[in-house]
C-alpha cells in the first residue's frame, strides 16, 4: 500500500493529520477530516511515532482465506495491536517473523520494521509494515 | 416505561440452523410460512416487508425484501432490503418498526436468510484496494478470530479471566441448545473437551469461536391497533419496547472489525460511553428499563469471550466482572438472568442476516413461555443485542 510507511531506514508508519484540529488517522486519508468537530479537507501525511507498546495480540494457526497470500506450508504469525501515545492510535499489525505470542505481553515496547509480505507471480517482493520488539533504548529513533 | 411507539410481535418463524448449502431462500420460505402461521396473517395482508440482506449469495441477496416478496408471490407489498452486517436483521427490524409507526401500515414481515461457505468468513471476491475488509485480510492476515483474539487476551491480562472462563460460556450454551430445536449443534460439550479443541487465534480455541450456518428467520410485527383488533385485546402479547441501531462516537478507541487502527484520541476525548455500551444505553432509553430489569438475554457470542464483554455492556455487572457472573451461574438457565438461553451464536453457528432475527424469535417465545426444556421461568422482559462490521451496533427490547 503505497504511502502508509517509508521504505528507507528509519522505517515509519505515515498516516495523515488534520491541519485544522491536528487529529492524527491512520490509514492516511483525504478529503474530511475524521473528527465531527472539525471541518477541515485538508489532511496532510505525518510520520508516526516508531514505537508504541502492545495493547494487545494473538497469535493465528490456520492460514487465512485470500486475499491473504499465505506460505506453504503455512507457518503461524503474531499480531499485535500497539498503541502509539503521541498520536492516541491503536494500529494493528503483524509481528515480525519469528516472534509469536509467548514472546509478548501487554505494554511491551515495539517499533515498526518491514518485512516481506508475499513474492508476486512476477517474482517481485511485497512489502509490509511490522512490530517488532524495540531496540535497547539509545537504538534508531 | 412508556408504551406509545410499542410493536406487537405477532409471529415468529425460523428454519432450523445447519449446513445444506441450498439455495438461501428456501429457508426463508419456510420461516417466513412459519411465521405468517404462528401469527395467523394470510401472506397476502402484510403491506410491508423488511429483508435482511446476504452479500454472498448474488443480487437476490442483495434485494431481499423483492427477493421474498416474489418468492412468495407478488401482492403490490411496500418493501425494504437492508444491509448492516450482522446487525442487518435489526436494521430490517428497525425499517419495519418506522413504517409501522408512521402510520404507513399496520402489519409487516420481517425476513432474513443465508447460506454460507465453508470455513472462515472471507471477504466477497476481488481486488478491491480501498476496501477495509479487504486490507485487513491481505496485509495483515487480520481474520475475524484474531479481533475477538485480541478482546480475549485484554481480559486475560488485565482482568485475569482464564482460558477456563471462556470455556465455561460454551459448555452453559452447549447445555440450553441441547433442548431447541432450531440449534444447529445440540451437543453438549465439557470442559474437557476443550483442552482437545486446537488453538485458532490465541487464546481463542476452535470450541470458542462461533461458525458459519444457513439458516432463516421471520418476524410478523404490527401495531398495537391492529393487534387488538385481531386478538381482542393485547393481555399477553410480546411488544417490542425498544431498537436502537448505534453507531461509535468519535473517537471510537477500542479496535473493532474491521479497522486496522482505532481512531485518535489526541486532539477529541473518548466519549464516557464505549461503542458497545452505548448500544445497549440507547435502547434502555428508549424502552425507559434498566439492566436490573432484564429477565434474559440474547447477546452475540461470536466467541465466547465475547460474551463476557456483554455481561458488562449490558450492565450486568460492572467491567473486569463478566467471568464471576458465568462461574457463578448467574447467566445459566436457572440464574438471576439467563444469557443465551437458544445456546447462542456457539450452537447456531452465525447466519448473518437472519441471526439478530432469530435472535427475536428466541426472546418473542420464551416471553410466551414456549421454549420447553430451555425455558426461562417467569420471563417478562427480553434483551437482544449485537455489533456488526463498520460500526453496526444494535439492540431490541421486548416486554410482555
Ligand atoms: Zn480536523
Amino acid at each position: 500500500m503505497d504511502g502508509w510507511f517509508t521504505t528507507e531506514e528509519p522505517y515509519t508508519l505515515i498516516g495523515a493529520r488534520c491541519s485544522a484540529c491536528g487529529t492524527y488517522v491512520f490509514p492516511p486519508r483525504s478529503g474530511a477530516c475524521p473528527n465531527p468537530g472539525c471541518d477541515g479537507t485538508d489532511l496532510e501525511p505525518a510520520e508516526l511515532s516508531r514505537r508504541g507498546r502492545i495493547w494487545s495480540y494473538t497469535e493465528n494457526h490456520y492460514a487465512p482465506p485470500a486475499p491473504y497470500v499465505a506460505a506453504d506450508p503455512f507457518e503461524p504469525y503474531a499480531l499485535a495491536a500497539v498503541e502509539l501515545e503521541a498520536e492516541g492510535l491503536v494500529i494493528l499489525g503483524q509481528v515480525a517473523k519469528g516472534v509469536m505470542a509467548a514472546d509478548l505481553e501487554i505494554g511491551m515496547e515495539v517499533e515498526v520494521d518491514l518485512q516481506v509480505l508475499f513474492t508476486d507471480d512476477d517474482g517481485v517482493e511485497k512489502w509490509v509494515w511490522t512490530w517488532a520488539p524495540a531496540a535497547p533504548s539509545g537504538g534508531a529513533r | 416505561m412508556s408504551d406509545d411507539r410499542d410493536l406487537v410481535v405477532l409471529g415468529t418463524g425460523m428454519h432450523p440452523w445447519g449446513k445444506w448449502g441450498r439455495n438461501f431462500v428456501e429457508y426463508g420460505l419456510v420461516a417466513a410460512r412459519e411465521a405468517l402461521a404462528d401469527a395467523d396473517v394470510a401472506w397476502r395482508d402484510i403491506e410491508f416487508v423488511a429483508g435482511a440482506d446476504t452479500i454472498r449469495n448474488g443480487y437476490p441477496g442483495f434485494v431481499s425484501g423483492s427477493t421474498f416478496s416474489q418468492a412468495l408471490g407478488w401482492t403490490g407489498a411496500q418493501i425494504s432490503s437492508s444491509y448492516a452486517a450482522c446487525a442487518s436483521g435489526a436494521q430490517a427490524l428497525q425499517s419495519a418498526r418506522a413504517q409501522l409507526l408512521a402510520g404507513f401500515a399496520d402489519v409487516a414481515m420481517v425476513i432474513g436468510a443465508d447460506t454460507t461457505p465453508k470455513g472462515f468468513f472471507a471477504p466477497v471476491g476481488g481486488e478491491r484496494k480501498e476496501d477495509p475488509d479487504w486490507q485487513r485480510f491481505h496485509l495483515l492476515g487480520a481474520t475475524n478470530p484474531s479481533f475477538f483474539a485480541l478482546n480475549a487476551r485484554r481480559r486475560i491480562d488485565v482482568f485475569g479471566d482464564t482460558p477456563e472462563d471462556f470455556a465455561m460460556v460454551k459448555v452453559k450454551n452447549s447445555k440450553a441448545a441441547v433442548h431447541n430445536p432450531y440449534a444447529r449443534f445440540r451437543k453438549e460439550f465439557t470442559l474437557e473437551d476443550f483442552a482437545s479443541s486446537p488453538i485458532v487465534s490465541d487464546p481463542l480455541r476452535l470450541l470458542d469461536v462461533c461458525a458459519t450456518s444457513d439458516g432463516a428467520a421471520a418476524l410478523i410485527v404490527c401495531t398495537p391497533e391492529y393487534a387488538k383488533r385481531k386478538l381482542g385485546t393485547l393481555e399477553g402479547t410480546v411488544r417490542i419496547k425498544a431498537v436502537a441501531n448505534t453507531t461509535p462516537t468519535y473517537p471510537q478507541v477500542r479496535l473493532e472489525l474491521p479497522d486496522i487502527a482505532t481512531d485518535s484520541r489526541a486532539v477529541v476525548a473518548p466519549p464516557a460511553l464505549g461503542f458497545k455500551d452505548s448500544i445497549a444505553h440507547n435502547a434502555y432509553e428508549q424502552a425507559g428499563l434498566g439492566p436490573d430489569d432484564i429477565s434474559c438475554a440474547e447477546v452475540y457470542d461470536l466467541s465466547t469471550a465475547l460474551e463476557l464483554d456483554w455481561y458488562e455492556n449490558l450492565g450486568l455487572c460492572a467491567e473486569g466482572e463478566g467471568a464471576k457472573l458465568v462461574r457463578d451461574g448467574v447467566t445459566a438457565l436457572g440464574g438471576r438472568v439467563p444469557v443465551n438461553a437458544s445456546g447462542g451464536l456457539s450452537s447456531f453457528g452465525e447466519a448473518i442476516p437472519a441471526q439478530a432475527i432469530a435472535q427475536v424469535c428466541e426472546l418473542t417465545r420464551q416471553l410466551q413461555g414456549r421454549c420447553e426444556g430451555h425455558q426461562v421461568e417467569g420471563a417478562s422482559v427480553g434483551l437482544a443485542i449485537n455489533q456488526g462490521l463498520f460500526g453496526h451496533g444494535s439492540c431490541t427490547i421486548l416486554a410482555t
